[in-house]
């Protein structure tokens, strides 16, 4: 397999947009071209993430649409990849495998929502769609609640105190929003305290308002391409070390849904293609769609040991100035959640803190980071492990 | 061709009539429920159907405060595990949700269902939730 590296990187402010998906996602693409130093006419394939824009515009066969918008020739072929939240990673992949393999040299991947357009009723309707349509969506399943499910089955496994884990639940929002006050293109760019969490309304007991990531829009771009072909093109070449993706079915077929099983065979995978371990990772940007997840995803991914994900944030280990920053960007919590875009987002973040990029929220000496990406109920989960050379 | 062993429209007639059907593997001797095509923990499709006991463990919940439309909140979505070994998720019925706390979990309940008509949804005409009752 040929070595993949990241050219250029774009990315759209999140938040609510008046741009629609097609519009987001040109913004990104350019930015994307013009910071790799390369033109839509020599893009070879696009592989794009989006998740319900049948839903929010009607919109279906986005990608075709997509690589017409920034002039991609017509023998480029366009794809549209779904795995709920996960899809924007899961196409990246897909992107970096199929250069890896020969295939093509030169491609670009990413993905584009616009989830705040449908309003909270078709939104919850939509999003409740990543669950089991048969035999957990009419117990009236919805996100929230599988990881207040999984927040209470944690609290009772480990004997830790409901009181104390929310505690840490919120440590684990305030040290998002504030790095995403340090992040330009966040959603939410204010500090929050540990009193704003747990005073807030309850959404899906244990999980309060403040533990739940927004509804955003937003989109983000990468274009990736042959080490071979393209190292001295541009100054920061970023190396796509290693890739993984593991899939698993409805959340009562995982049992014991304090661990995600699929993402500890991804991560493994990724890791071993780059031959690294988790203690060799410097930065990492992991799906804390809900603040329980990211202390599962910690824990998952190999840097504490299980159980010990709470007692990590408790000291400070996953903040800027931590042994493993986490989300330096604001995570999903506070840089926004555009579902079908968030993946290429959070690998646009980690591109910019390896090449040192990232002003106010860098990670000194970052040298290896980590995606992390989760799709529906535990069920689809990709991750990518990134190099500077 | 084997047929699918266990669809989810006879799964419905099936619950209808007072059961709680699944399938049974005859290779590993594994409980299956919901039903899937192959055994979860083998992969085997020799499968026979089978009757749970309706007997099972809460094992976590979570009280519902913002649901999808159609679903009158606050309500309990748990998930128990039947005491042949598999977990499913439904509602804890016949509690107060303002009275829910974590002393739930890993209270005995016996397992019973509700249909749920979907008039305006996407997917069958008719839905079944499982439900949890607490045993005292």
């Amino acid at each position: 397999m040929r070595e993949v590296i990241v050219l250029g990187a774009g990315m759209t402010q999140f938040g609510n947009s008046d741009l629609s998906q097609k519009e987001m996602f040109a913004q990104a693409a350019i930015e994307a071209l013009e910071d790799g130093q390369v033109k839509a006419r020599d893009l070879q394939a696009l592989f794009i993430g989006n998740v319900l824009g049948g839903f929010e515009e009607g919109q279906i066969n986005i990608a075709p649409f997509l690589a017409s918008e920034i002039g991609m020739p017509m023998n480029a072929p366009a794809t549209r990849f779904e795995g709920a939240c996960a899809s924007a990673t899961v196409a990246i992949r897909h992107g970096v495998l199929l250069v890896a393999s020969g295939v093509y040299d030169l491609v670009m991947v990413g993905g584009t929502e616009r989830t705040t357009i449908m309003g909270t009723a078709l939104a919850t309707r939509t999003f409740a769609m990543g669950s089991h349509s048969e035999y957990e969506r009419f117990a009236g399943i919805t996100f929230p609640a599988v990881f207040g499910m999984a927040a209470h089955l944690y609290a009772h496994k480990y004997g830790i105190p409901l009181d104390q884990l929310k505690r840490s639940m919120a440590l684990v929002a305030v040290k998002n929003h504030h790095n995403g006050t340090l992040n330009p293109l966040a959603h939410f760019r204010k500090e929050i305290t540990v009193d704003t969490v747990l005073e807030g309304p309850m959404i899906a007991d244990p999980l309060q308002l403040y533990d739940c990531c927004p509804f955003s829009d937003g989109a983000a771009a990468l274009v990736i391409g042959a080490a071979e072909k393209f190292r001295a093109h541009v100054s920061k070449p970023i190396t796509v070390a290693g890739v993984g993706q593991g899939s698993a079915g409805a959340i009562y077929a995982h049992r014991d849904i304090t661990r995600v099983r699929a993402r500890e065979t991804s991560i493994k995978e990724a890791y071993r293609q780059a031959g690294i371990g988790p203690d060799d990772v410097d930065v990492c940007e992991l799906h804390d769609c809900f603040t329980i997840a990211e202390i599962m995803a910690v824990e998952g991914l190999g840097f504490f040991e299980f159980g010990q994900g709470a007692a990590a944030v408790d000291r400070g280990d996953t903040a800027l100035d931590g042994k493993i920053p986490i989300n330096p960007s604001g995570g999903l919590k506070a840089k926004g959640h555009p579902i079908g875009a968030t993946g290429a987002a959070q690998t646009y973040e980690i591109v910019k803190q390896l090449r040192g990029e990232c002003g106010d929220r860098q990670v000194e000496g970052a040298k290896i980071g980590v995606v992390d990406t989760l799709g529906g109920d535990f069920s689809t989960l990709c991750n990518l492990v990134l190099r500077r050379n | 061709m084997q047929s699918y062993p266990l669809p989810y429209t006879v799964f419905l007639e099936r619950m209808k009539t007072g059961d709680l059907p699944g399938l049974k593997c005859l290779d590993c001797s594994g409980y299956v429920i919901p039903p899937n095509a192959v055994c979860p923990e083998c992969g085997s499709s020799e499968l026979a159907q089978h009757s749970f006991t309706k007997k099972g463990i809460l094992k976590t919940f979570t009280i519902v405060r913002v649901g999808p439309a159609g679903f009158q909140v606050p309500y309990i979505v748990g998930l128990a595990e039947l005491s042949e070994g598999p977990w499913v998720m439904g509602n804890v019925v016949d509690i107060d949700p303002a009275t829910a706390e974590m002393d739930l979990i890993g209270k005995e309940v016996s397992i019973g269902y509700r249909l749920i008509a979907n008039e305006t949804g996407e997917g069958p005409d008719e839905g079944v939730a499982f439900t949890f009752a607490i045993q005292a």
